[in-house]
C-alpha cells in the first residue's frame, strides 16, 4: 500500500503570522475538475488587519540600513532557490508546463537578485544636490510612500507577484498584496519563504481572494498610501481612480503583460513608490571667504 | 504673558511713505485672450473687472473665455504640436525660452508693480521673489531642452502633448512659470488659464511670449474663472493636467479626469509645521517663523502656520514674536517698506475672518498688534493663536491667509507625531543648532519640502511638491522635468 500523502493548508500571511481568513470563508482552486486546495477567501476585515501590520512594520523596514534591506532580498532568493522543486510542482499543479514552470521559478530568484541588488543603489540615482541660487545646500531624496495596496497579476502567480513585491520592499515600503485568484498556491508558499528570510513580520502581507469582492476598500483605505493595480481591466482602473481621490492615494497600474521578458528588471518600478524630499539648509558666509587655504 | 509692548514702531519711528511710481505703467483697458499667436476676443464678448484689493478700485477688464475659445486654444496648442513644436530641435526650443526669460528681466519692474496692483502683495515681495524667480524658472528650463535625455538614465523621453495648466491667484506670474517653463522645455504646448483675482501679469506674459516670437499656438493664455479651468480640464484632447489649488478643488479636478489618458500633477493644500527647539537660535528663528507665515500675507500653500514650540522656550519665543510683529509695516503694497500687503479678494477676506472666529469659539487665545489698517481695501491684522489644540480646525484646515497656530511641546517624539498628524505633507520647517537633530527631524517629517533653520525658499533648480493630501508630482529641477514626459 503506498503511503498517504500530507496535504498543505494554504492560509495566509499577516503580520508574520499564517492564520486562517477570520471570516472562516473559503473557495475551491480546481485544475481539470480536481480540487487541488481549499483557498482562503480573504474578507475586508482580513484586509484591514494585514493594513494594520504593515502600517507598524514600515517605520522599522524603511529604516533599515539599505545594505540589510538588501541583504534580505537576497537571502529571500536564497531561500526560493533552495526549495526551486517544491514551487516547481505547484506550478504544475496549477496546470502550467514543466518547462515554463522551470523557467518561471528561474526568473523569480533572479529577478529578486537584481531588486536586492538595487536597494543600496536607487537612492543615488534618484537624488539630486540642487545648485539654488542663493547660500543654502538644497537635496531632494526619495523617500517611500509608505504602505503600499497591490492587487497581483491574475495570470502570473509567483513572477509577476514577485516582481511587485521586490520593487516596493526594495524601496522601503511595505505592502498588502491580494493574490491571484486562480493561481494563488505559489504566493502563499513564498509567503514561507518570506517568512524564513529575515524580512520582519508585517513587511509582505498576502490574501487570497476575489478582487472583485476586497479592491474598493483597497482603494479607499485612508492608510493605504498608494495602490497598484496590476491588470488592464478598464472598469476596475476607473474605480481605483475614483476611489483613490478621498486621501490622494498613488495609483499606479501595470497592464497585464509577460513577465518573463527582462523590461520587468526595472530601476522606475522602484521609483514609482517614492516620493521625493527637497530639503534646505543655509550655509554660512562668514571666514574663510577669498582664503585660498 | 502680560507683558507690555516695549517695541511701538507707529509711534516711535514713523517712516515716510516710499511708494513704487506706478507713472511708467500703462493698462489696457481691456485684455484679451491670447490664442494661436494672436490677442482675440472672447467668443462669449463677456469681460469681467479686475480689482486692485488695496482699494478696491477697477484695474481693467480682462476676458471671460468659454467652452468654444478653450476648444479653440487647444486645437490651436494641438496643431502647434504637431506642426511645430514637436519637430523643432530641442536646442532652438531652448532658445525661444532664453528670450522670454530675458524680456522678464527687461520687463521686471513693471511686471513688479503690475503684479502688486492686481494680487495686493508687497512690492519687497514681487519685486525680488516673483519676477526674478519667474525669469530663473525659464532660463532654468531653456537649458533642459536640448538635454533631456541625460536626466532620465536608461530612458527614451516623448514629450506628452497638450498640456491644460490651471494656477492659483497667490503667485501668478511664478506659478505660470512653473508650469509652462518645463512643459514647453519638453516639448509639450499649453494651454493656461489664470486666476479669477490675479488674471493681469498672465496677460503681460502673453505680451512678452508674443515678443520672443514663440510659434503661434505653443503657449495659449486664457483668461476666465472656475468654470473656463472645467473646460480645460474636460477637453478630451488634453493630455495632461498640471493643477496648483486648493486640495478641494484639485479632488474635483482629479474626479473629473479619472478613466482618461489624461496625466496630472497636482500641488494643493498644506499646513505645515514649522518647529522650534530650544538650542534653536531664536533670533533667526523669529525671523523664519515671521517670514514662514506672513510672507505674501499668509497666501502660501507652503506657509508654515503651525508653529510648535518647546516647551522651555516658549515664553521667550512669544515675546520676541509679538514684538516682531508690532514691528511689521502693513499698508500699501507698493511701498517699498511695507512688509504686509492687502488680502488678495473680499472672499477671502471673509474665509480668513471665519478661521479667527472659529479660533475664538475653540477657546484659543489671540493676540494682533496694534496698528491702523487702511479705510479701503481688504486687509488683515497679523494673527497669532495661542492655547489651541491639535483637535481644533485653526490647526487642522488650511486658511490661507496672515494666522499663526501656536502650540508646545516638550520631546522629539512628541512633536514628530503632531506634525504628521495632519493629512497635508507639502512642507515643514525645523530649527535647531544641533545637526544630527536636523537630519533626525528632516528624515521623519512626512512633507515634500523641509526647511531646516530657514522657510519659505524656492529655486527653479529645487523640486518643489507634496506628500499625502497636498498632492502629487514635483515642479522645479530635473524631478521637474519628468512631470512632463513619457517613456517607452
Amino acid at each position: 500500500m503506498s503511503r498517504i500523502e500530507v496535504l498543505k493548508t494554504y492560509k495566509i500571511f499577516i503580520g508574520g503570522q499564517f492564520p486562517r481568513t477570520e471570516s472562516g470563508r473559503y473557495y475551491p482552486l480546481k485544475h481539470n475538475n480536481k480540487i487541488i486546495a481549499n483557498m482562503c477567501l480573504s474578507s475586508v476585515k482580513d484586509f484591514r488587519n494585514a493594513v494594520v501590520s504593515a502600517k507598524s512594520a514600515q517605520g522599522s523596514w524603511s529604516g533599515k540600513t539599505a545594505y540589510n534591506r538588501s541583504q534580505i532580498l537576497y537571502r529571500m532568493a536564497e531561500v526560493l532557490e533552495g526549495r526551486k522543486a517544491q514551487f516547481i510542482t505547484e506550478l504544475e499543479t496549477q496546470g502550467i508546463n514543466t518547462k515554463n514552470a522551470i523557467q518561471e521559478v528561474e526568473l523569480s530568484i533572479d529577478r529578486l537578485i537584481y531588486y536586492a541588488g538595487w536597494c543600496d543603489k536607487y537612492v543615488q540615482m534618484h537624488s539630486s544636490v540642487n545648485p539654488v541660487s542663493g547660500s543654502f545646500f538644497n537635496f531632494s531624496v526619495p523617500e517611500p510612500m509608505g504602505v503600499i495596496a497591490v492587487i497581483a497579476p491574475e495570470d502570473s502567480g509567483l513572477l509577476g507577484l514577485i516582481t511587485q513585491i521586490c520593487s516596493i520592499i526594495a524601496g522601503g515600503n511595505t505592502c498588502v498584496v491580494l493574490a491571484s485568484e486562480h493561481l494563488p498556491l505559489c504566493a502563499i508558499s513564498f509567503a514561507e519563504v518570506i517568512a524564513t528570510s529575515d524580512v520582519p513580520g508585517g513587511v509582505v502581507n498576502i490574501i487570497t481572494g476575489k478582487a472583485s469582492e476586497l479592491i474598493n476598500n483597497f482603494a479607499s483605505h485612508m492608510n493605504v498610501n498608494a495602490i497598484l493595480y496590476c491588470g488592464s481591466d478598464k472598469k476596475v482602473i476607473k474605480t481605483v481612480q475614483d476611489l483613490s481621490i478621498e486621501n490622494i492615494k498613488r495609483v499606479i497600474i501595470r497592464e497585464n503583460s509577460d513577465y518573463f521578458d527582462a523590461k520587468h528588471d526595472n530601476l522606475y518600478y522602484i521609483f514609482d513608490f517614492q516620493e521625493t524630499k527637497t530639503t534646505w539648509h543655509p550655509i554660512e558666509q562668514v571666514g574663510g571667504s577669498g582664503s585660498g587655504y | 504673558m502680560t507683558k507690555k509692548h516695549t517695541i511701538d514702531f507707529s509711534s516711535d519711528w514713523n517712516l515716510d511713505p516710499a511708494p513704487e511710481s506706478t507713472a511708467t505703467i500703462k493698462l489696457k483697458e481691456k485684455y484679451d485672450l491670447y490664442i494661436n499667436g494672436k490677442f482675440v476676443a472672447p467668443k462669449s464678448g463677456v469681460y469681467f473687472d479686475t480689482i486692485n484689493p488695496a482699494t478696491e478700485e477697477v484695474l481693467c477688464q480682462v476676458a471671460r473665455a468659454n467652452a468654444d475659445d478653450i476648444d479653440f486654444a487647444v486645437k490651436s496648442a494641438r496643431k502647434a504640436y504637431n506642426t511645430t513644436w514637436s519637430k523643432l530641435s530641442g536646442k532652438e526650443r531652448g532658445k525661444y525660452m532664453y528670450r522670454i526669460a530675458r524680456i522678464i528681466q527687461e520687463r521686471a519692474r513693471e511686471f513688479a508693480i503690475v503684479e502688486s496692483l492686481d494680487g495686493g502683495k508687497p512690492i519687497r515681495e514681487s519685486r525680488d521673489i516673483d519676477i526674478p524667480l519667474a525669469a530663473a524658472h525659464f532660463f532654468y528650463y531653456a537649458g533642459w531642452a536640448d538635454k533631456l535625455e541625460y536626466a532620465f538614465p536608461n530612458r527614451k523621453p516623448s514629450p506628452i502633448g497638450v498640456a491644460g495648466q490651471i494656477i492659483p491667484w497667490n503667485f501668478p506670474l511664478l506659478m505660470a512659470s512653473w508650469k509652462i517653463a518645463p512643459a514647453i522645455a519638453a516639448g509639450n504646448t499649453v494651454v493656461i488659464k489664470s486666476s479669477k483675482s490675479t488674471p493681469l501679469t498672465l496677460h503681460l506674459l502673453a505680451e512678452v511670449i508674443h515678443e520672443a516670437g514663440l510659434p503661434a499656438g505653443v503657449v495659449n493664455i486664457i483668461s476666465g474663472n472656475g468654470e473656463t479651468g472645467s473646460f480645460i480640464v474636460e477637453h478630451p484632447d488634453v493630455d495632461k493636467i498640471a493643477f496648483t489649488g486648493s486640495t478641494e478643488v484639485g479632488k474635483i479636478i482629479m474626479r473629473s479626469i479619472t478613466g482618461t489618458h489624461k496625466k496630472a500633477s497636482m500641488e494643493l493644500g498644506g499646513k505645515a509645521a514649522n518647529i522650534i527647539f530650544e538650542d534653536a537660535p531664536l533670533d533667526q528663528a523669529v525671523e523664519g517663523i515671521i517670514n514662514g507665515i506672513f510672507f505674501n500675507q499668509g497666501h502660501v500653500c507652503c506657509a508654515g502656520s503651525r508653529l510648535y514650540v518647546q516647551e522651555s522656550v516658549f515664553d521667550k519665543v512669544l515675546q520676541k514674536l509679538k514684538d516682531r510683529l508690532q514691528s511689521l509695516k502693513i499698508g500699501d503694497p507698493l511701498d517699498k517698506n511695507t512688509d504686509i500687503g492687502a488680502i488678495n479678494s473680499k472672499d477671502q477676506l471673509k474665509d480668513i475672518n471665519k478661521y479667527i472666529e472659529i479660533g475664538l469659539q475653540e477657546g484659543a487665545h489671540i493676540y494682533q498688534p496694534d496698528c491702523v489698517l487702511p479705510s479701503k481695501g481688504f486687509w488683515c491684522k497679523p494673527t497669532l493663536f495661542t492655547n489651541v489644540s491639535q483637535s481644533n480646525r485653526i490647526t487642522q484646515e488650511e486658511i490661507f491667509g496672515p494666522v499663526l497656530a501656536i502650540q508646545t511641546f516638550r520631546t522629539i517624539d512628541e512633536v514628530i507625531e503632531k506634525a504628521n498628524n495632519s493629512p497635508y505633507g507639502l512642507s515643514a520647517g525645523v530649527w535647531t543648532d544641533k545637526g544630527s537633530k536636523i537630519f533626525n527631524m528632516t528624515t521623519k517629517l512626512k512633507a515634500g519640502v523641509v526647511w531646516a533653520n530657514t522657510f519659505n525658499k524656492f529655486d527653479p533648480a529645487s523640486p518643489f511638491g507634496g506628500y499625502k493630501e497636498s498632492g502629487f508630482g514635483r515642479e522645479g529641477g530635473v524631478h521637474g522635468l519628468g512631470e512632463y514626459l513619457k517613456f517607452d
